[in-house]
């Protein structure tokens, strides 16, 4: 239990192992841990930053979805409403084209009748003339019956 | 097993090999060889406990410093591996445990040291390991290496198996544990004149814990100042060098006990002392960092 110079040997072990271990073994460890610090702390904000990308998305995603959706509707009553535009267009158009016939087969109708008309008149002008002129024996001066002959037909 | 009987075995296992310089016109009285007087001043091992103590100051504890030594040594080559392997990356098996005991010490260090400092770190760190590296060697069963040490000295270079001191955990060497704790204490005069200045030193040392705003009863109180404080530096560095050195000494000393006592049935009672030594050889470690940490601090910081 003497005290001798092996208390300044050891002193220099001690130095020289303190002075290894700042220079080459403290420095690149505590660096490496700062490094992998900060690291992970750029992973986690990344991480987060990544989460809101997403739910932005997502949030964008269903704002178009909606959009698209109230678009579709739109068209689909946009035509809908056209279709029946033009069912109604076609219905009138038809009813229109139907009286436009029915008015002309009336029309013709009318002119036949009226020409029938004309023509009995005229034949029972005639008939009337020439039982007439049997009933009587006699000529009738057609010349001289004629207004009474048309005032006859007139009647008919 | 080196001697005859109980007290000599004890003895023995708690003499340090010895090398230094021996007086001319000393005479060597060595067991199992002849008596000797040196014509001129040598350098050589000692033989025995009284030369050792008549080498004086001349002389080194070459177990003690080959102990201390190589295991610090071994200490910076495992931590300088870690270091070569450090990367921001995921760490593998070996640099996780180097990185715990760094981000341990570095707790430590952030938790009782407020200054700035690039040494204060791996001080800590050299200290707490390699302080636990030595009082390892503690549990190392008393005889294997001396014994070896004794057999290969006895039978390849003529030494008596007198003669083969073998102590090889360098913490039970007042020497070791006192080196390290005044090197603390030469840090923590260093540390306070750059944090204070040389005025502030020599504040800290006359100016405490007596205190006078008047000049002359200042000065009064300066010699009583300095006696007390000088005290109260110097106590630092001895309790805690003697603190470790005390610990492990007593360890040790169960350890040699029971091997004299009970021989080859020693791990009866060496194997329990020895788990409970777990627990002393590391608190000591921490304790010995952890002291330093708060001196270099109060050497730092204002009061």
């Amino acid at each position: 239990m003497n005290i001798n110079m092996t208390i300044i040997g050891q002193a220099i072990w001690f130095a020289l192992f303190v002075f290894f271990c700042m220079k080459f073994v403290w420095p690149p460890i505590s660096r490496a841990l700062e490094e992998r610090k900060q690291k992970i702390a750029e992973g986690l904000s990344a991480a987060d930053r990544a989460e809101r990308d997403l739910e932005l998305a997502q949030e964008k995603a269903t704002a178009n979805l909606k959009e698209a959706k109230e678009k579709a509707a739109e068209i689909i009553d946009q035509a809908n409403r056209r279709a029946n535009q033009i069912v109604e267009e076609a219905k009138d158009a038809a009813r229109t084209e139907g009286e436009r016939l029915v008015a002309k087969a009336q029309s013709e109708i009318d002119q036949e009748v009226n020409q029938a008309r004309e023509q009995l008149r005229k034949e029972v002008a005639v008939l009337a003339l020439s039982g007439a002129e049997k009933v009587l024996g006699g000529e009738v001066n057609q010349d001289a019956h004629k207004q009474m002959l048309e005032q006859l037909a007139a009647e008919l | 097993m080196a001697g005859s009987n109980a007290q000599d075995y004890i003895k023995h296992h708690l003499g340090n090999l010895t090398y230094g310089e021996l007086p001319a016109g000393y005479v060597r009285e060595c067991d199992g060889r002849d008596t000797q007087t040196l014509t001129e001043s040598t350098w050589t091992f000692a033989c025995n406990g009284n030369e050792a103590k008549d080498m004086g100051f001349m002389a080194f504890h070459v177990d003690s410093l080959a102990w201390s030594g190589g295991l610090g040594i071994i200490m910076c080559l495992l931590f300088w591996m870690g270091a070569r392997k450090a990367t921001a990356g995921v760490p593998s098996g070996f640099l996780n445990f180097v990185e715990t005991i760094i981000e341990f010490i570095d707790t430590q260090v952030r938790d009782s040291f407020h200054g700035k400092s690039k040494l204060v770190a791996p001080l800590s760190l050299v200290i707490f390991c390699w302080v636990f590296l030595m009082n390892l060697m503690d549990l190392i069963p008393v005889d294997f290496v001396p014994g070896t040490f004794s057999w290969i000295m006895t039978s390849f270079f003529g030494w008596t198996a007198q003669e083969a001191y073998f102590k090889i955990v360098p913490s039970t060497d007042p020497n070791i544990t006192l080196s390290m704790s005044f090197s603390v204490m030469l840090l923590v005069i260093f540390f306070t004149i750059k944090a204070k200045g040389v005025g502030g030193f020599v504040g800290t040392l006359t100016l405490h814990p007596f205190e006078a705003s008047n000049p002359v009863l200042k000065a009064l109180l300066m010699p009583v100042n300095l006696l007390l404080e000088t005290i109260g530096l110097l106590a630092k560095p001895v309790s805690l060098g003697l603190r470790l050195f005390g610990n492990m000494y007593a360890g040790e000393f169960v350890f040699i006990m029971l091997a004299a006592m009970m021989g080859t049935w020693q791990f009866i009672g060496a194997w329990p002392w020895a788990v409970f030594h777990i627990l002393v050889i590391t608190l000591q470690a921490f304790i010995f960092m952890v002291l330093t940490i708060v001196y270099l601090s109060m050497a730092v910081e204002d009061h």
